[in-house]
């Protein structure tokens, strides 16, 4: 019985190990974050970058018109590369961008948008990062697309000429 | 005597109370603790000092003193990035061998010994 159970036990371990390292080489290693698109605008209340006014999501974002919500921050240097592009699209009349100030100083954020021009339309000041958090953000920058409430599109760091006909496709 | 080993029994069981984790700096380091810093590699919320870790660990204490409990706060967590931000996965079909194979392990192991032991004598 002994010498039956042995080899058995072994060979059920080795199936085992074999078949869970076998998944483990398949799998990547480099974890890509779930995009959660398809989702609705986080509800918040939040300071408006200089001033003293407090807005609410229902107030900024209006159903029946596309938005676009860009997380930026004067001392990030991607977000350098992409704001001609952001110039770009505020030009455009059904789209109306909202800027989601990260981390970042009033007087650094303000001679940044003096120097490069300022794409949006109304900019929302996250001091400590937690209302990137609502939305689901890594970092800066992240950009949203956004249409009837609803988060359609997300674009996690800059955005490039491929992800700017892509939302120009959108908008259309 | 005996009223003296009472006494310390007594003592003893109420003495644990005090590692119970009532404190929120101690909840909000179990949860941050809990919590995958997502842009490191390899750390937790709590070990990191990334601008990310740093919002999150901020945010866990607005959500403590708004009154969520532990569960609220991962669920929450959960709801915004997805699981892979929780270190205890959770048991569903994509985790099951991993839950399932220790135990497996263990009572092939069991097996094994007893046959063994049942041999010997």
């Amino acid at each position: 019985m002994k010498n039956k159970i042995l080899p058995i036990a072994f060979s059920l371990i080795f199936i085992i190990i074999f078949i869970l390292f076998y998944k483990g080489l398949q799998d990547t290693s480099i974890y890509t974050p779930k995009s959660k698109i398809k989702d609705k605008v986080p509800v918040f209340s939040v300071n408006l970058f200089n001033s003293d006014k407090i807005i609410s999501s229902s107030e900024l974002f209006k159903s029946d018109k596309f938005y676009l919500l860009n997380i930026w921050s004067s001392w990030c240097v991607p977000c350098r590369k992409e704001h001609p592009l952001l110039m770009e699209l505020s030009l455009r009349e059904n789209i109306e961008l909202i800027g989601l100030n990260y981390k970042d100083k009033n007087k650094n954020a303000n001679s940044f948008l003096n120097e490069l021009g300022n794409p949006y339309k109304e900019i929302i000041f996250d001091k400590e990062g937690i209302y990137a958090i609502e939305w689901g953000a890594y970092g800066v920058p992240e950009t949203f697309i956004i249409y009837n409430n609803m988060i359609i599109e997300k674009y996690i760091g800059p955005l490039n000429e491929q992800s700017f006909n892509e939302i120009k496709n959108l908008i259309k | 005597m005996k009223t003296v080993k009472i006494f310390f029994i007594i003592f003893f069981v109420f003495s644990f109370n005090h590692l119970k984790a009532n404190d929120d700096e101690n909840l909000k380091n179990k949860i941050t603790k809990n919590l995958r810093c997502l842009i490191c590699q390899g750390q937790s919320v709590y070990d990191s000092d990334s601008e990310f870790a740093n919002s999150l660990k901020t945010l866990v204490d607005i959500k403590i003193e708004e009154g969520l409990s532990e569960n609220q706060i991962y669920n929450f967590f959960k709801d915004k990035y997805g699981e892979w931000i929780l270190y205890d996965p959770k048991f569903n079909k994509n985790t099951y061998f991993l839950w399932i194979l220790p135990l497996l392990l263990f009572l092939i192991g069991g097996v094994l010994i007893r046959k063994k032991l049942k041999f010997k004598n």
